[in-house]
């Protein structure tokens, strides 16, 4: 029986991966796998919870982040593309128009 | 004893194949990377005994995200590496993360779980209860989850039209 406190370290490891490469990355396409890193680290926490206390919400929970991640993650790729199109980038440093 | 066994290399698969992810030059070894992150985590799942989850993970992510990943790195060019003005960012933001991962640990180690087991009810046809829960207590929250889903396709078609 592995205690719920693995499963939580595990889940945090990720989110912790996920935050690294969100702060530390400069292109668009990594920081966004990054942040499906981050939601499945949730997802562990959430589902372990519900294990642990034998209630399903925590997995109903992961059931709708998975379905925010996936209409994050189709919008998202659609701006990258219309970013690229229009800048021709895909590094977030070159993204500056906003900066005076 | 069994769940012990699975769960530590599993765990060691998800967080190198994470930690490739974050760490690499090319986006296609990244995405190549994640789809063995996706499998760990559904294997993770299927530990946890939340088998419709470890189904939902390997058909949405590891089979539609990651095709979506994959075309769009083919799509956008990839000559240019990573600027140097990167590098300068590079230290404050591990310290800022590390930092973040600590208070985690912390939190997550001196916790102190109540001692309760896992019932019956999980270890039965989790799915049927699952779904019975789904779509009884979480209806509303259900319908618009795929509400969502369709403004989000509605809105990937016009962002990535041709003129926007």
């Amino acid at each position: 029986m592995v205690p719920l406190n693995h499963y939580l370290l595990l889940g945090a490891a990720l989110f912790f991966i996920g935050v690294l490469g969100v702060l530390t990355r400069r292109n668009i396409l990594i920081i966004f796998m990054s942040i499906e890193l981050i939601l499945n680290g949730v997802n562990i926490t959430l589902v372990a919870f519900s294990r642990h206390l034998a209630n399903f919400s925590g997995q109903i929970f992961a059931l709708f982040v998975i379905t925010v991640a996936v209409a994050e993650a189709a919008v998202g790729l659609g701006i990258l593309i219309a970013l690229f199109r229009n800048k021709d980038t895909i590094f977030i440093d070159d993204v500056d128009i906003l900066k005076g | 004893m069994m769940e012990a066994y699975a769960f530590y290399p599993l765990a060691l698969l998800t967080i190198v194949a994470a930690l490739v992810v974050v760490s690499r030059k090319n986006p296609v070894h990244s995405v190549l990377a994640l789809v063995i992150c996706f499998i760990g985590v559904a294997a993770i799942y299927i530990v946890l005994h939340a088998e419709f989850l470890a189904a939902v993970q390997i058909l949405v992510y590891a089979g539609g995200i990651v095709v979506l990943y994959l075309f769009v790195v083919m799509l956008v060019s990839l000559r240019q590496g990573e600027t140097a003005k990167t590098a300068r960012h590079r230290l404050p933001a591990i310290i800022l993360a590390v930092m973040l991962f600590a208070e985690l640990i912390v939190v997550f180690v001196r916790a102190t779980p109540s001692a309760a087991q896992p019932s019956p009810v999980m270890t039965g046809s989790a799915t049927q209860a699952l779904g019975r829960v789904l779509l009884v207590e979480y209806l509303l929250p259900f319908e618009i989850a795929s509400l969502l889903l369709l403004v989000a396709m509605i809105g990937a078609i016009v962002l990535a039209k041709k003129r926007v």
